[in-house]
């Protein structure tokens, strides 16, 4: 398998505080990448350093061996390498057809395309997605009046819609219902196995995350603790000793 | 309601206004001008969530283009401007008409072009910034200009009158302006029927999920203000031949009155919304000619109240309003069973 993202020695300090000291990291082509560590110790940092929403202090980014730490948010987006929120974030003013309307992937579309209407095709693809994680009921109903739960799903929708080559998720799972966790785990899966989408996810719920990922990397206080495959993970005392440290 | 029917209506009500209304003619041409800079200033200020408070700017820089177009198909503009009205210019109907029709379209184009520069460096700004950056420009651009004597300084230009009937020349700038804004309207209905139209929501609704998500945020905004200011250069322009006689800072850049007037009538009437402007440009407007007619020298604070509870009271406007009372004339759906609809899953 190739490396399709490849982070090295990357550092991130807000003010006093270094969120992200020297990490190196990589994500394979075509695998489930997990993310885990306690709270605070530096993973969505680490995601908006990997999609340019702030510029990192050192260190290197490569996504498909091209170096893209300098770049834009929308260039990085363009680019096939997509981010959902944390704090999930929709157009709560639109309807959910709209919100995936609005996602179509914009690294295909010419001034051209952008002065005409969306095509039946577009709003068929609309339909498949929002089927496939459970929203076709709602799909006319205004975004913002869905619960958070809803939200998230419709949020990962929107990502699918527009056919990225890597999606870093950050905390999928978080806020939802727990009886739908396990349908969203599938959902996950099947973005991976058969849209072919590569994922790199961030997870709190290490028993989410132990099922899916191929490779799992392990923050705390900023800095790399562990890596390997979930067994090694799960069974490395440093990283227990960091969790039940954080509780 | 059929639609058809409606924009019959509206349409013929339009054609026969300045004939059965013919001591309002000026007021409903510059009822026309509210209707074309309200809708302009809502593409970017109700749809993509811009609030510029410069907008005025394109319409002072439409009336100088035009003007300075319109008098160098017939005279060198120093030699014109220098005489200050008082030397005798004749310009031929071919150089009248002339001027209208190739100044209406330079001062579309310069207009949108100052947008895209002005917008390149605005833009960067958000909320309040934005707005009061816009302003500055259209401030200064009066300043600069008033001390400019090539386009006659302080005093302004005078350009030559209709020729021709008095009364036919109201009603040639009652359907100029009738004409832009029924294209105006035209324009942007479609406009926010495309991708582009969702496009400029989206930045409004959340700029920075949008860049997330790969959206080419900045040349949207660009091209969405250059085309609100396309519009505006053309009113300026036909303004200043409606006028004759324009000042710099009273009349061109008149950043207190037209410049204000247009938010307040987009927010009158609900911003966001495809008719929201134009009805909130109507209702101003007549609530300004009423006041002006019948309560003078209180016009002022009459006005200054109506903003006042426009601004803290009805925010939404008409068609806000209406939307809250009757979501399904707009074909919005509301969602009552959220909780209990996740509870059966
Ligand atoms: N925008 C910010 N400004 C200042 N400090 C921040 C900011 N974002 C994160 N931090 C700090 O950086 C550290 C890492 O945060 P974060 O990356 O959000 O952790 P995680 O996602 O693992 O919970 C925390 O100490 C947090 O307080
Ligand atoms: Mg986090």
């Amino acid at each position: 398998m190739n490396k399709i993202i490849e982070v090295k020695d990357v550092s991130k300090s807000y003010g006093g505080v270094v969120a992200n000291k020297d990490i190196s990291i990589e994500v394979q082509e075509g695998g489930i990448t997990g993310l885990i560590g306690p709270n605070g110790s530096g993973k969505t940092t680490l995601f908006n350093s990997i999609v340019g929403y702030h510029p990192i202090d050192g260190g290197s980014i490569k996504f498909q061996n091209q170096e893209i730490s300098k770049l834009q948010v929308q260039d990085i987006a363009r680019l096939g390498l997509l981010r959902t929120f944390q704090q999930t974030r929709i157009y709560g003013a639109m309807d959910c057809v709209q919100n995936m309307l609005i996602s179509l992937p914009h690294r295909k579309m010419s001034l051209n395309d952008m002065f005409s209407r969306n095509t039946k095709a577009d709003y068929e693809k609309a339909d498949r997605l929002l089927e496939f994680v459970g929203l076709y009921e709602k799909r006319f109903l205004r975004s913002g009046s869905l619960s958070f739960g809803q939200q998230k799903l419709l949020e990962f929708a929107m990502a699918l819609m527009n056919e990225p080559t890597v999606l870093l998720l950050d905390e999928p799972t978080a806020g939802i219902n727990p009886t739908l966790i396990n349908g969203l785990i599938d959902r996950l899966r099947r973005a991976n196995t058969e849209f072919g989408i590569t994922l790199f996810i961030i997870e709190h719920n290490m028993r989410v995350i132990m099922n899916m990922a191929d490779k799992m990397y392990c923050l705390a206080h900023g800095e790399l603790l562990a890596e390997g495959t979930p067994d090694e993970i799960q069974n490395d005392q440093r990283v227990i000793d960091a969790y039940l440290g954080a509780h | 309601m059929n639609k058809t029917l409606l924009y019959g209506i509206l349409i013929a009500g339009t054609i026969i206004a300045p004939f059965i209304l013919p001591d309002y003619r000026t007021q409903l041409a510059t009822m026309w001008l509210m209707i074309i800079v309200a809708l302009t200033w809502d593409m970017t200020g109700g749809q993509m969530g811009y609030n510029s408070l410069g907008n005025i700017f394109f319409y002072g820089t439409g009336m100088y283009v035009a003007a300075v177009v319109g008098i160098s198909l017939a005279y060198n503009v120093a030699d014109y401007t220098n005489a200050a009205g008082g030397g005798i210019y004749k310009f031929t109907d071919g150089q009248y008409f002339g001027g209208i029709f190739l100044g209406s379209i330079a001062a579309g184009l310069f207009c949108a072009a100052c947008a895209v520069i002005i917008g390149w460096i605005t833009f960067g700004l958000r909320g309040p910034y934005f707005a009061i950056g816009t302003l500055g420009v259209a401030i200064a651009a009066g300043e600069l200009v008033s001390n400019w004597d090539w386009v006659g300084g302080g005093q302004g230009i005078a350009l030559p009158v209709y020729p021709g009937d008095f009364n036919i020349g109201k009603i040639f700038f009652y359907f100029l302006f009738a004409g832009l804004g029924c294209a105006v309207f035209i324009f942007v209905k479609w406009l926010y029927s495309t991708r582009f139209g969702a496009a400029m929501n989206a930045i409004r609704d959340d700029e920075e999920k949008a860049e997330a998500m790969g959206i080419h945020t900045l040349r949207y905004k660009l091209i969405a203000w250059a085309m609100a200011a396309f519009f505006v250069g053309i009113a300026g322009a036909i303004s200043a031949f409606q006028l004759i006689h324009f000042e710099p800072l009273e009349t061109a850049y008149q950043t207190i009155n037209l410049g204000i007037f247009m938010v307040v009538c987009v927010l009158l009437g609900g911003k966001g919304t495809l008719w929201g402007p134009v009805i909130g440009a109507i209702m101003f407007h007549v609530f300004k000619e009423v006041t002006w007619n019948y309560l003078l020298g209180w016009q002022w604070v009459a006005l200054g109240a109506l903003i006042v509870v426009t601004v803290v009271y009805f925010q939404d406007g008409v068609m806000g309003w209406l939307m809250l009372k009757r979501p399904e004339w707009f074909g919005m759906k509301v969602e009552q069973k959220t909780a209990s609809a996740e509870a059966v899953k």
